[in-house]
């Protein structure tokens, strides 16, 4: 999904309106608010494809975070240098550097997570997701707010990427974060837990249509949350 | 806000509860034949499927805000369950059918806007969901075993077949046709050998073989399907097409190679194919307005389900056929398309005859 849809981000208005932090709002926006999965429907296709357990959706989420808040370091410092007809050839080749990165790094240190993610790390450079916060925010703002916009973005995604594997996980085969010591090192093995022993397994939910319906699942549900809180 | 329009109008006959009781009253001599031939488990998973189909519709209709009662009272949530039960493995665990009747009214309408919004038949659609999702559950046919016979469980055996799922299945299990004769193909042996063990055409037609609930009663559903013809609930293109289109392929390919291609005979008579003819393609949701494009829809299901039979990878294939054809509907619809009242099928205005003279 190489959508490089940067008109259809809201353009956000800063600084915050009613009394608001600046900082608060950029956390609000990127955790909920604006969240890239479930409001902006940006980065999809990973989105979809690896979420079938919550390791792996942590796995592509953590890369793609750390993709986010350094391209938008970068692109920010280099905001000012950075012509305008020239702009999104400069931010690919900054983020797919940062990608390149990522990849080799984890092909030497987390190789199971890398050889589970696959072609998804690479791809990271087309994550409509990073290229549109680089468009709408970073090259618009200091590199303090962008950085934060990018860690905000980016926690927001991990969390979406993690909920959704969670539930496509759990509902496919009773378990979370399995194999999340082998992927991402000893350390993470303590997040392993089988939930229901012994469940026969909902084969649907892990394969691609139960990522779309999970999906929309989730989806509707923030919505209702959303609507709620409005008529509180 | 409706607009007055001038009569004289035809008072239609059919509203759609009545419509859906004529599906059920059609349904009912195959269904209860299955029951019969089957067992009490079939009975108990018909009426799970239809309770959680019901349940299921219920908390749609709940959920998108509207009366509740009416809705259910128009009988389509009914018909799907009993629909996707009569495709059901007759010994399937609750489960199944709790899931499928969920699926079929949740998954299969309710998400798309309820009753008549729906672009793919709900009972198939939880077919295939469930087929991919618990492929053992829902490949496991059972021989018959005639209520009143020795091989028939009780009553209670039968809960625990259903609830427990506790049976001695190597006992009771038996490949149905379209198995054998998959089987048969991917292990290249010859068809003619294996077919009249697997296949005897009288009692295929009666529906005393391995298979779904109550898909096997060729005669049962054909007289069926003939009551609806008859009322006038469907029209008698789209079986017509689609048993037609089978045969001929079948007919074909069967007279080049018999060893290799099963005989219409078994095309129409084996699995779903009377059932997805007459109860499923039929459905007027999901198939095309006009009489061309539901003879294109027809022959469709029918080509798929040749193919997907014969070289694909699963025996049987009416859902997934029927599935994919309700996905060419919209394109079927925009292709071919009513003539407009006064007007040529290119919708030119018809000469008036006035400026002739």
């Amino acid at each position: 999904m190489a959508e490089t849809d940067a008109d259809q981000v809201p353009v956000t208005d800063f600084p915050g309106e009613g009394g608001e932090s600046r900082w608060r709002r950029i956390a609000r926006e990127g955790l909920w608010d604006n969240n890239v999965a479930f409001t902006q429907m940006l980065a999809l296709c990973p989105l979809l494809a690896v979420t079938s357990t919550a390791t792996n959706g942590l796995g592509l989420g953590l890369a793609t975070l750390f993709v986010m808040v350094a391209s938008a370091a970068l692109i920010s410092a280099l905001r000012g240098l950075i012509t305008d007809p020239v702009r999104i050839p400069v931010f690919i080749l900054l983020i797919a550097t940062l990608v390149t990165l990522v990849d080799m790094f984890m092909e030497a240190y987390l190789n199971r997570l890398y050889q589970a993610l696959g072609l998804f790390i690479p791809l990271i450079v087309t994550n409509c997701a990073i290229l549109g916060r680089a468009e709408v925010f970073a090259s618009r703002h200091p590199p303090a707010e962008a950085v934060f916009d990018g860690l905000m973005m980016g926690l927001g995604f991990t969390a979406a990427l993690v909920v959704l594997g969670g539930v496509r996980e759990l509902l496919g085969s009773g378990t979370l974060f399995q194999q999340a010591g082998l992927m991402l090192g000893d350390t993470f093995a303590f997040l392993e837990v089988t939930v229901l022993p012994g469940y026969p397994g909902f084969l649907l939910t892990i394969l691609p249509p139960g990522g779309f319906i999970a999906l929309g699942g989730l989806m509707a549900g923030k919505r209702l949350l959303d609507r709620r809180r409005e008529a509180a | 806000m409706s607009e007055l329009v001038a009569g004289p109008h035809t008072r239609a006959p059919l509203s759609l509860p009545t419509l859906m009781r004529q599906v059920l009253l059609a349904a009912f001599p195959a269904t209860a034949f299955g029951i019969w031939l089957y067992g009490w488990p079939a009975l108990y998973l018909l009426l799970i499927t239809l309770a959680s189909a019901l349940a299921g519709e219920a908390l749609s209709l709940r959920a998108a805000g509207r009366p509740v009662r009416s809705g259910l009272s128009d009988g389509s949530a009914l018909v799907a369950g009993w629909i996707l039960a009569m495709s059901l493995p007759p010994w399937a665990p609750w489960w199944i059918g709790a899931i499928g009747g969920l699926l079929a009214t949740v998954l299969g309408k309710g998400v798309f806007g309820g009753t008549g919004q729906n672009p793919f038949n709900p009972a198939m659609a939880a077919r295939v969901a469930l087929l991919i999702a618990f492929p053992a559950a829902m490949t496991r046919w059972v021989a018959p075993a005639p209520l009143g016979t020795e091989q028939a469980p009780g009553l209670l055996d039968s809960l625990r077949i259903t609830f427990l799922g506790r049976a001695d299945w190597d006992a009771v299990t038996s490949a149905t046709t379209l198995d054998a004769t998959r089987t048969a193909v991917t292990q290249g042996q010859d068809l003619q050998a294996v077919l009249p063990e697997a296949y005897e055409p009288a009692l295929a037609a009666l529906g005393y073989a391995a298979g779904s609930l109550a898909e096997g009663s060729a005669l049962l559903l054909a007289a069926g399907g003939a009551y609806l013809i008859y009322q006038r609930v469907i029209s008698w293109e789209t079986p017509l097409v689609l048993l037609a289109t089978l045969a001929v392929l079948a007919t074909g390919t069967h007279a080049l190679d018999p060893q290799r291609y099963n005989d219409a005979g078994v095309h129409l008579l084996a699995g779903s194919t009377i059932l997805a003819a007459f109860f499923i393609a039929t459905d007027p949701t999901t198939s095309p307005a006009t009489t061309a494009g539901r003879a294109i829809f027809a022959a469709g299901c029918a080509a798929i389900i040749w193919i997907v039979r014969t070289y694909g990878g699963y025996p049987e294939a009416t859902a997934f056929a029927v599935l994919l054809m309700n996905a060419c509907t919209p394109l079927i619809d925009h292709w071919i398309r009513p003539r407009v009242y006064g007007r040529t099928r290119q919708g030119a205005p018809l000469a008036t005859g006035k400026e002739e003279a």
